[in-house]
């Protein structure tokens, strides 16, 4: 076990090494390097030389690439000139509230899917089943911002149920206290998740439905619920963790989607805003971020899955 | 059956021609097969060899979910780049006179806010959805069988350094990416296919290299290395047309989530440049009326049912294929 936790320790180093390295190499690409790109095209010749002085973009790459690295490691993201504030106050401020969509919405979302896709795998090939197998194709074919968009036509400009916009405020505490204005948002990020958890639920209980140990079970006389709530649910859990951990991506994805659809003032909406003006050190400074979030939960699913199921680490 | 472990001639390559060989028989059977067995393994006399496409399309045409998805993308790629010979309308010029008007004889789907007409409109954003989808799956497809049959095929080191590089791609959250690169090259179509299958081929290479483990140690592969053939021939030859099933598959899921990508770039407003237009850019435009007081139900919903039923069907046509393919290690 130790082994195995050294070696994708020492992987995940290495993917991130990487991905930081493609990261900030993404930023040289900016048509006239990042500089012009903050100047914008009025800048002369010597501002833009000024700065990529100022900023060390006039040094080797590599020499870059370990500034920023010593940087980042010090918990210094770098500075948005155009907001005028530290990117990492900018986190702080931002990435709390997102956390709370993220969480809630998964919730929601795995609350749903884990129970409907055993009632499916139980039921298999009922009208119940065929139904809700529609609904999880309907959330793999809807781009999650149509949901956003629906959600708000329906239930905030033709009922007037929930408000059409996310709570605004930019403390944490001030987006608590409007739950009401939460709901919209938070069902719209689930239901793209409910799908897939929903779909995975499914099959993964259908095949631990043929396995010999729930044959084992039914044998010695377990009951049908004890069967499946014991057995079978925590044996397909294991998939829904290491699931959890690759879908980071996903969670993000949606995040910045219905941030922008409900204007929530959450990291989504500060990177897509940053992507506008072309804020690059905010860019640089949440791709990092996030990609640090997806390598520890792929790192954290194998893991658990390691831990889960004692297969993997005596392969 | 004996598509699992085909018996062809290493010279001929097609191993999905290869005629089926009699099962050996199992102790204490007798050795024979009763007519009706041997009708289903397709070992009368009288059965043709069939190839791997063609029973996987006859497997295919049973379900009638997929020949319905099939006749609805069908419908909706005649209706994109056929529609508008028949309805014609100006999608160059804009019209301020014609700015958010209703649905009427003349715009039966009314007009977006620089007065296009809406059908028109969704006629050619679809093409560009369809156009950018298919381009982006091919290209991605393509780049990633290609890369994760040698990594698979080649093993060892070089296996481990390409692997590494996949994973640490499909550790950075795509979308971010995907933004950034969008803002640098303000895409038109051609470009944007690119940024697309820059991420996806990743998924596609890392199933092809899975798949490629396991039909190396087979015989037939086997065989290739021991009459000296070189590894462009097994891996293009043969381990590529076994895993074809997984490739197309793949692809066809690929159309959809490229689709996907596209609508949700072009609703951030950074996907195609107008007056190029997809079905995410004319929801993008939806959305800022969302919340007047007036219902512009035809900026929303068109668009958006389009990009679903476009999705849906690729999806069940994917489902239905993978459904097609698997059956080979069935008895069919």
């Amino acid at each position: 076990m130790i082994g195995y936790l050294i070696r994708r320790i020492v992987q995940a180093i290495i993917v991130l090494v990487i991905v930081t390295v493609l990261t900030l190499a993404l930023v040289h690409l900016f048509p006239g390097g990042p500089i012009r790109a903050l100047l914008g095209p009025r800048a002369t010749v010597v501002q833009v030389a000024f700065y990529n002085r100022q900023y060390g973009f006039d040094q080797p790459f590599y020499v870059q690439y370990v500034k920023w690295v010593a940087q980042i490691l010090q918990g210094n993201f770098g500075f948005s000139a155009k907001l005028n504030i530290s990117v990492a106050s900018l986190i702080a401020q931002d990435l709390p509230k997102t956390i709370v969509l993220v969480v809630l919405g998964t919730i929601v979302s795995l609350g749903t899917g884990i129970p409907l896709g055993m009632y499916q795998a139980v039921k298999r090939y009922t009208v119940g089943d065929y139904v809700l197998t529609g609904v999880s194709f309907l959330g793999y074919a809807t781009p999650t911002f149509f949901v956003g968009l629906l959600l708000v036509e329906w239930f905030a400009v033709d009922t007037h149920i929930f408000p059409p916009f996310a709570p605004q405020s930019s403390s944490l505490l001030g987006v608590l206290s409007q739950p009401r204005a939460l709901v919209l948002p938070v069902l719209a990020y689930a239901f793209v998740l409910y799908a897939l958890w929903s779909r995975y639920m499914r099959s993964s209980v259908m095949d631990n439905l043929v396995q010999d140990y729930v044959r084992t079970a039914r044998a010695k006389g377990a009951g049908e619920n004890r069967v499946l709530w014991g057995h079978i649910f925590r044996n397909s859990l294991i998939s829904i963790v290491t699931l959890l951990g690759l879908s980071l991506p996903t969670l993000v994805a949606g995040a910045i989607f219905i941030e922008v659809v409900f204007n929530y003032p959450g990291m989504g909406l500060a990177f897509y805003n940053a992507a506008l003006n072309v804020d690059y050190e905010v860019l640089l400074g949440f791709t990092v971020l996030a990609t640090l979030a997806t390598v520890l939960g792929n790192l954290l699913a194998d893991i658990s899955y390691a831990i889960l199921d004692p297969r993997v680490r005596y392969s | 059956m004996s598509m699992i472990i085909p018996p062809p001639p290493p010279s001929e390559g097609s191993p999905s021609t290869g005629v089926a060989e009699p099962a050996p028989a199992e102790p204490g059977s007798g050795g024979a097969l009763t007519a009706v067995e041997a009708e289903e393994l397709g070992l009368t006399p009288t059965a043709k060899p069939r190839s791997l496409l063609r029973r996987g399309w006859e497997v295919f045409a049973e379900n009638k979910l997929a020949l319905a998805s099939l006749g609805l993308v069908l419908a909706i790629v005649g209706f994109c780049f056929i529609g508008p010979l028949i309805y014609r309308t100006d999608q160059t010029h804009t019209n301020l006179a014609n700015v958010l008007c209703h649905p009427s004889a003349s715009h039966l789907l009314g007009c977006d806010n620089v007065g296009y007409d809406l059908l028109g409109r969704l006629m050619l954003a679809g093409q560009t959805s369809i156009e950018v989808g298919v381009a982006a799956a091919v290209v991605s497809v393509l780049f990633g069988t290609i890369y994760g049959a040698l990594a698979g095929f080649i093993g060892g080191p070089l296996d481990t350094v390409m692997m590494r590089l996949v994973d640490a791609g499909l550790s950075i959250p795509y979308i971010t990416v995907l933004i950034i690169l969008s803002v640098i090259f303000h895409p038109n179509k051609g470009v944007i296919i690119f940024v697309i299958a820059a991420f996806y081929w990743l998924g596609v290479a890392r199933l092809v290299r899975g798949e490629t483990l396991t039909l190396r140690t087979r015989e037939y592969v086997q065989a290739v290395k021991v009459i000296g053939g070189r590894r462009s021939r097994a891996i293009l030859r043969h381990i590529v047309p076994n895993a074809i099933g997984t490739i197309i598959v793949q692809g066809t899921f690929a159309i959809a989530d490229s689709i996907l990508i596209l609508a949700g770039l072009g609703f951030l407003g950074l996907g195609v440049q107008p007056p190029t237009t997809d079905w995410g850019s004319i929801l993008s435009g939806g959305l800022q009326y969302l919340q007047s007081s007036q219902s512009y139900w035809w900026l929303i919903y068109p668009a958006g049912i389009a990009i679903i039923l476009t999705c849906i069907a690729f999806n069940f046509i994917g489902d239905a294929l993978r459904d097609a393919f698997e059956t080979r290690l069935q008895r069919r």
